[in-house]
């Protein structure tokens, strides 16, 4: 039996008298890509920027197996080391490049800033890493110097997975990563995501509204309505076989080709 | 301010009530018992001494200057670190050195000598002014030379004549954060600074090695001081970078209008950020000074006409007059 990676308890949010999020505990083992689901303010954001502990939840917990393999609340963490855990052992890929990518820094930069934080001060090893990430990312080389500004809405994500994965995290958040990109650079990019979380056995939560993405990357699915968790399973159970009458609407609102 | 909360020297200006009937404006000239002597007639390079009446010593009231002491002792306590000040109005515009001023006017005492210089020169505009400034309001002597100066006020190089311990240095800072490039919000420079994560400081090199092919950063380089503290060093050329480094004088820097004061103690380790393949270097000059001949130190570039005639001459004029003092000579060749 596998260990978790991490432990969600009881996570609850509220903004003011709205409940942006309700009681949502699950847990995830490593190497498990776990979809989070459901309709536009549906609290699916809100709870990934708890699970980051960029919001403070009202009440629940978030503990994570950290490299020593101790299981540690990272509410109790000091803010170094939970910022040095974020930068290393986690990523976070977010919806809106600008917001993830320095877009006035060149590229090999934007990839090298973590090496930089960890403290390497070599350059010529930094831009090596920085070229061979692009090149996994499907980047090309000759794009290391140009800043992110002069990319496309799909190379703009690669590179943050680049930016993210440079550390070599076992555990990624993304927010929407596919959102607003046209349906070839989405398949592109959901091919590029799943190979390198089965190839570097990646634990990823993926926030997303389309069940397509979720059922292409994840192993499970958590399905959000008003802030609950209103169903969770094997994501082709929860797909084909929906319990619950919202599931049942969403899936069946999926447009065909 | 309310007339009453800075109650005026008594000698000065006597009372209208204890004076008679006649008070108002053009009274109290009158009634002055003492009238200040005529200044002297400044000598050749030097402003009078004569502190001008009405003032407070050295401008700033005297809770100012403890506000102001305060955070400078702070600031030598932890090297590197940005302390919050204060600062005060003052009769000259941000930019041109008010948080210098008010660090100097705070360390200033009646025995101090004091020295301005603006990019190397004695004789600039705002060297001039600051320094008339200063005589005008508190009465210290001023001179040109480095070697008698016990505080100087720089923007922004560092003297060539090496410093002494006993002198202070006082640089005028525009923007005293180092990582404001890269990051724009003041509560996360400080949670950075806090933390000592200045993997960002890198970052900018990197660009300028990516873009350029070798750290082209020439001014408001980077340091590491006493092996904590990221500081930008003002805009001096990184030429001077090297001097900050276990110098016996005492380095203090005022930001007035960001409020910030920060300090190199002593004989405090500064180090130039850099990276193990592309070492720290300072500027390298093909030319010696024109005008003294001077090797190893940093040159102005000076046009002399449309045609594009320049010649490069000390940065520092009070280095400069002492090495044609003592018989050196430059070729003089424009090139």
């Amino acid at each position: 039996m596998t260990e978790n990676l991490i432990e969600v308890r009881g996570l609850t949010k509220r903004y003011g008298n709205r409940l942006a999020c309700a009681d949502v505990s699950f847990d995830l083992v490593p190497g498990e890509v776990l979809a989070i689901v459901g309709e536009s303010g549906s609290g699916k954001s809100t709870l990934l920027s708890l699970i980051a502990t960029e919001l403070a939840p009202d009440s629940g917990t978030v503990s994570y197996r950290m490299r020593d393999g101790v299981l540690r609340d990272l509410a109790g963490l000091s803010e170094a080391q939970r910022r040095a855990l974020m930068r290393t052992d986690w990523g976070f890929v977010r919806q809106d490049a600008t917001k993830g990518l320095r877009m006035a820094v060149s590229a090999g930069g934007n990839v090298g800033e973590r090496l930089m934080g960890l403290g390497e001060r070599h350059y010529g090893r930094i831009r090596a890493q920085a070229i061979d990430w692009l090149g996994r990312v499907e980047i090309d080389a000759g794009r290391v110097d140009d800043p992110p500004s002069q990319f496309s809405g799909g190379m703009r994500q690669r590179l943050q997975i680049a930016r993210n994965l440079v550390t070599g995290p076992r555990l990624v958040l993304m927010d929407e990563p596919t959102s607003g990109l046209d349906v070839s650079v989405q398949a592109r990019l959901l091919d590029l995501i799943r190979r390198l979380s089965a190839e570097l056995g990646l634990a990823v939560i993926i926030v997303t509204h389309d069940l397509a993405v979720a059922r292409l990357l994840s192993h499970r699915i958590a399905v959000m309505r008003a802030g609950r968790v209103i169903e969770t399973g094997l994501t082709d159970r929860v797909l084909d076989d929906p319990e619950h009458a919202y599931t049942q609407l969403l899936v069946s609102s999926v447009l065909a080709a | 301010m309310s007339a009453t909360a800075m109650p005026e020297p008594s000698g000065h200006f006597p009372s209208p009530l204890r004076g008679g009937v006649r008070g108002g404006a053009e009274g109290t000239a009158e009634f002055n018992p003492a009238p200040p002597p005529p200044p002297a007639p400044p000598r050749k390079g030097e402003e009078s001494d004569v502190g001008a009446s009405g003032y407070n010593f050295a401008y700033l009231d005297e809770g100012t200057k403890r506000m102001i002491r305060r955070a400078i002792l702070k600031g030598i306590a932890v090297p590197g670190y940005q302390v919050p000040f204060a600062s005060r109005e003052m009769p000259m515009p941000y930019g041109w050195g008010t948080g210098g001023v008010q660090v100097t006017a705070a360390i200033l005492g009646r025995s101090d000598v004091l020295k301005v210089i603006d990019q190397g020169a004695d004789d600039t505009t705002n060297a001039v002014s600051i320094r008339r400034f200063f005589a005008k309001t508190s009465g210290v002597a001023t001179t040109t030379r480095t070697t008698e100066a016990t505080v100087i006020q720089t923007r922004h190089r560092i003297p060539e004549t090496p410093l002494t311990e006993g002198q202070t240095l006082v640089y005028q800072v525009p923007i005293p954060e180092p990582l404001r490039y890269l990051e724009p919000r003041e509560t996360e420079t400080r949670q950075l600074h806090a933390l000592a994560e200045y993997g960002a400081m890198h970052v900018k090199l990197y660009e300028d090695i990516s873009r350029h092919g070798h750290i082209a950063t020439t001014y408001a380089y980077p340091v590491e001081v006493a092996g904590r503290y990221v500081m930008d060093p003002s805009p001096t050329p990184k030429f001077d970078n090297p001097k900050m480094d276990d110098c016996p004088a005492l380095q203090l820097f005022g930001a007035g209008r960001e409020r910030r004061i920060y300090a190199v103690p002593p004989y405090t380790r500064v180090r130039s950020l850099d990276f193990e393949d592309h070492p720290f270097r300072v500027q390298e000059f093909t030319h010696p000074c024109a005008l003294c001949g001077a090797e190893g130190v940093y040159l102005d570039e000076v046009l002399l006409d449309d045609a594009g005639k320049r010649m490069f001459v000390c940065s520092d004029t009070d280095h400069c007059e002492g090495r044609r003092a003592d018989g050196h000579v430059g070729t003089g060749d424009a090139i």
